[in-house]
């Protein structure tokens, strides 16, 4: 069975080179056609691999294809493997990735570059699905490079707007900052093991380095970097929001549930390098709380529905890199499988809204929407409580209970700052729901969810409420078909001391998820009077902009790196470089002037000429 | 047999060359030019028969001959080219006819 | 003898001089003339009659009588006359004659390097030469017959008029 692995990123792949060669030909049926059943296809021989794994309580299945490079003995190969790990990462990217593909048959109708669409779509799925089946660190930066490319094309898809261009440009800089960092890393582990194959790495590493050791604690923080980069965490985060630039199931797909996922399952994947360095493990714990507090501050803050939903996206993998760094990984990766969920389904559901109202992302323009959109209401709000995390019903409470309880074991602190963040994601989640669905009707609404749209909506919901069932924590019976599964890849979390019971730390983190979707309620649901006062301070003022442009980030970013940079290049205007090449030309130029000059058409000089080259030559015939 | 010194006449013949030489590069009128070209031919026959006679061989004579003949169609080439050179510039002047320059 | 050659060289020397420097064209060809005729003198002392004499019937009598029609033809009176001396200006001689010199200097060096030899000057008669010509020489003569016909037919295309060439 082993052999049809490869089928997993080829169909999308074929796919792609299908929509690309063909697609100006295709009509919208066909190129929709083609790009679905690519994905659906990778997805069922991907089920069809899982439980042939599960049947036969493998470990894995592998597949090598052929020798890349071969350079000495540096001869990494083209090798597929599905392992428990990945198979999480590959079901949710097809899965989630074929009713995304589905959805946006119709949200992308009537757009004139329909084909080219779907063909990038399938490309990045294609290149996700190498990310996380690459059994060799090379071939896994091959894919990495090709999900940021396909980000690009899809952030930019409406390229003829400027401003599209730059957000995907901002994208893909701000990520390569990221990438040059795992090349680093990559570069360090080649020179130290002479191969990248990730088996042999991880299975060398533990016995050649010890623990604590610097190159190890090096290596480690350049993978975190590129994990930073790709996934959106501080410092590199300002690139998620600009990126809602794209349409929005691009925004669904690779914004919220895969490719920001992609710096999860790089560090989850390379944990053996993490482990023999606790500080690189520390700082992704801290980043990713510092990550979830600002971007949950800025989330408060936003007016396009869309950004809400994108910094709602940078805090929860902060959540998820909070685990990986308290070493909860299984549920890091629970997280991230509700969090596709709920995210996908929130992106998508406000994908109906936005269509509904005219292209217009502005949630304070809309208002009323519970009766005229209900099938995208009532879809919208179960991805809310998911990703408020309200308690039992929804998979999100399930999956953020198993983080806050490994952070708990590890540092108060980080306790503490994972329960502001759920009630902040509560508050940011129902403000943005209170403010969309309830309160006055202020536009008609345009265009409504077509069959194929609610399809995936309604699946999408009911994962949301039903997934929390793949990790029951202990004191509810211990039903934990993903904990288990992950175990053999996947260090178990050691039970360390806990201030208090898991029961006790769950009743609190349901109180203040519910006690901040009870704030939203009666600030936004309810407007009392003192808010229009309150907001209309100096100060409030001040703080919103504050919250508004991210904390300030992209501000910073500006003076520091930005303005000095323009700077010098506004220094070299007259570019050096470009100096030596043009003054070779001019002095060339100039010696053709003076030699042109000889040639002035007089007969005499000629002449004079003649009998001093004749003169020359003598001498040189005679003393030379 | 009268003994010439091999070495005065090949002087000579360089000093008139020299001659013609200078008037070809200081006269503008080109008639001037044209005879200064002459000088220069006649100079290099000269040569042409002092080596001649050193050796006792007619290949000197003969090769004056051909000079002579060259000097002939080359003349009369020029003359009627400085014809029409008059009548299509009015001048003689060697640096008016100066449209082939660079 | 050898003091007939001395004499020919000078006057050949001095008339050529003369020629150079003379604003009148008419003047000039006078003593180029002159300086072809001394020339030919030099030749019959160094033994060489036939060549002698062509000198002054093709030389001296029909090219330079070619240059005095021209000179006819395109004659521009005294107002000429004084537009060539206006441009022989003194300063005008300094970097030729330099290069002239230079040049001269560089032969005289070559001519000298050898032993000063003593030239038995033999006549040889015209026949030999005539035997040369028309034997070893022979294509030397048919291609300097074609260079004849070549100088005749383009000097006789191009001294034509303008209207005589249209039509």
């Amino acid at each position: 069975m082993a052999h049809v692995l490869w089928l997993i990123p080829a169909l999308p792949l074929v796919g792609f080179l299908f929509l690309a060669i063909f697609g100006r030909r295709l009509g919208e049926n066909a190129a929709a056609a083609v790009a679905v059943s690519a994905v659906t296809g990778a997805f069922a021989v991907a089920v069809a691999e899982t439980a042939h794994i599960v049947s036969g309580n493998l470990t894995g299945v592998q597949q090598t294809l052929w020798t890349w490079i071969r350079i000495g003995d540096f001869a990494p190969r083209w090798e597929f493997s599905l392992d428990h790990l990945s198979v999480c990462f590959v079901l949710v990217i097809t899965g989630v990735g074929a009713l995304i593909h589905l959805y946006a048959t119709d949200y992308m109708h009537g757009d004139e570059s329909y084909s080219r669409f779907f063909a990038y779509m399938n490309l990045f799925v294609a290149s996700m699905l190498t990310v996380v089946l690459a059994d060799d660190l090379l071939v896994l930066y091959l894919g990495w490079e090709g999900v940021g490319l396909c980000s690009y094309l899809l952030i930019g898809f409406w390229y003829k707007d400027p401003a599209n261009g730059r957000a995907a440009r901002k994208a893909f800089v701000v990520t390569r900052v990221g990438d040059a960092a795992m090349a680093v890393a990559l570069f360090i582990l080649a020179t130290h093991f002479g191969t990248l194959r990730i088996p042999d790495l991880l299975q060398q590493v533990p016995h050649t380095w010890v623990v604590g050791q610097q190159i190890a604690t090096l290596t480690a923080f350049m993978l975190l970097g590129g994990a930073i980069g790709k996934s959106a965490q501080v410092p590199l985060q300002v690139w998620l929001p600009d990126a809602m630039a794209g349409p929005t199931p691009v925004s669904a797909l690779i914004h919220a549930a895969t490719m920001v996922t992609a710096g999860v399952y790089l560090i989850a994947r390379t944990h053996p390098i993490f482990e023999i360095a606790p500080t690189a493990m520390h700082a992704v714990a801290i980043v990713g709380v510092v990550t979830l507090l600002i971007a949950g501050f800025a989330a408060l803050a936003q007016r396009d529905i869309k950004r809400v939903l994108a910094y709602s996206t940078i805090s929860q993998i902060g959540y998820m890199f909070l685990a990986l760094g308290v070493g909860a990984w299984s549920a890091a990766i629970f997280h991230f499988v509700t969090h596709a969920f709920f995210k996908a389904l929130l992106f998508l559901a406000s994908g109906s809204v936005i269509l509904a109202m005219h292209h217009e992302q502005d949630m304070f323009e809309m208002g009323g929407l519970r009766k005229k959109l209900p099938v995208t209401f009532w879809t919208f709000l179960a991805g809310s409580l998911a990703l408020a995390g309200f308690p039992l019903i929804s998979a999100g409470f399930y999956s953020k209970d198993a983080i806050l309880a490994g952070a708990a074991e590890t540092n108060l602190w980080l306790w503490v700052g994972g329960l502001l963040g759920v009630g902040l994601t509560g508050l940011y989640t129902f403000r943005m729901v209170f403010i969309t669905f309830f309160g006055e009707a202020k536009h008609e609404p345009h265009r409504l969810p077509s069959p194929a749209a609610k399809t995936a909506l309604i699946t999408l919901a009911v994962l949301s409420i039903i997934g929390g069932g793949l990790m029951l924590p202990d004191y509810m019976g211990g039903f934990a078909p993903l904990g288990h599964f992950l175990e053999p890849v996947l260090p178990t979390h050691e039970a360390g001391h806990a201030p208090m019971s898991e029961p006790v730390m769950a009743l609190i983190a349901s109180l203040v998820a519910l006690s901040g979707i009870g704030l939203a309620w009666w600030l936004f649901g309810t407007r009392p009077a003192f808010l229009e006062r309150l907001q209309s301070g100096a100060f409030a003022r001040g703080l919103d902009r504050f919250m508004l442009g991210g904390l300030g980030f992209d501000t910073l970013y500006d003076f520091v790196f930005i303005r000095p940079f323009v700077g010098l290049g506004k220094l070299n205007h007259r570019d050096v470089i470009d100096g030596v090449y043009e003054g070779t030309a001019a002095l060339t130029e100039m010696g053709n002037h003076e030699v042109a000059r000889t040639q002035n058409g007089k007969l005499r000089w000629y002449l004079a000429a003649t009998a001093g080259g004749a003169a020359l030559l003598l001498g040189l015939a005679i003393w030379g | 047999m009268t003994q010439i010194p091999f070495e005065q006449g090949l002087m000579l013949a360089g000093l008139l060359f020299a001659l013609g030489l200078l008037g070809v590069m200081v006269r503008r009128n080109l008639l001037f030019i044209l005879m200064s070209v002459e000088i220069m031919l006649n100079a290099s026959a000269l040569a042409f028969v002092v080596a001649g006679a050193r050796w006792g061989q007619p290949e000197g004579q003969v090769m004056v001959l051909f000079i002579m003949a060259t000097a002939a169609a080359e003349a009369s080439v020029g003359l009627a080219l400085i014809l029409q050179v008059h009548r299509l510039l009015h001048t003689l002047d060697a640096d008016e006819a100066n449209r082939l320059r660079g | 003898m050898i003091a007939l050659f001395y004499v020919a060289s000078a006057v050949a020397l001095v008339a050529t001089a003369m020629v150079v420097t003379r604003p009148n064209a008419v003047h000039a060809l006078m003593y180029l003339v002159v300086s072809f005729l001394a020339v030919a003198l030099d030749f019959w002392v160094l033994g060489a009659p036939f060549i002698a004499a062509l000198e002054v019937i093709l030389y001296a009598g029909a090219i330079l009588v070619l240059f005095i029609f021209v000179v006819m033809l395109v004659d521009e009176g005294p107002a000429g006359v004084a537009r060539e001396k206006r441009r022989m200006t003194p300063g005008g001689w300094v970097g030729p004659s330099v290069l002239a010199l230079v040049l001269l200097a560089e032969v005289g060096w070559i001519v000298f390097q050898g032993d000063a030899t003593m030239t038995a000057a033999k006549v040889v008669a015209p026949k030999t030469v005539a035997i040369a010509l028309y034997g070893p020489y022979l294509i030397g003569v048919e291609v300097g017959s074609y260079l004849l016909l070549a100088g005749l037919v383009g000097a006789w295309h191009l001294a034509r008029g303008k209207r005589a060439a249209r039509e």
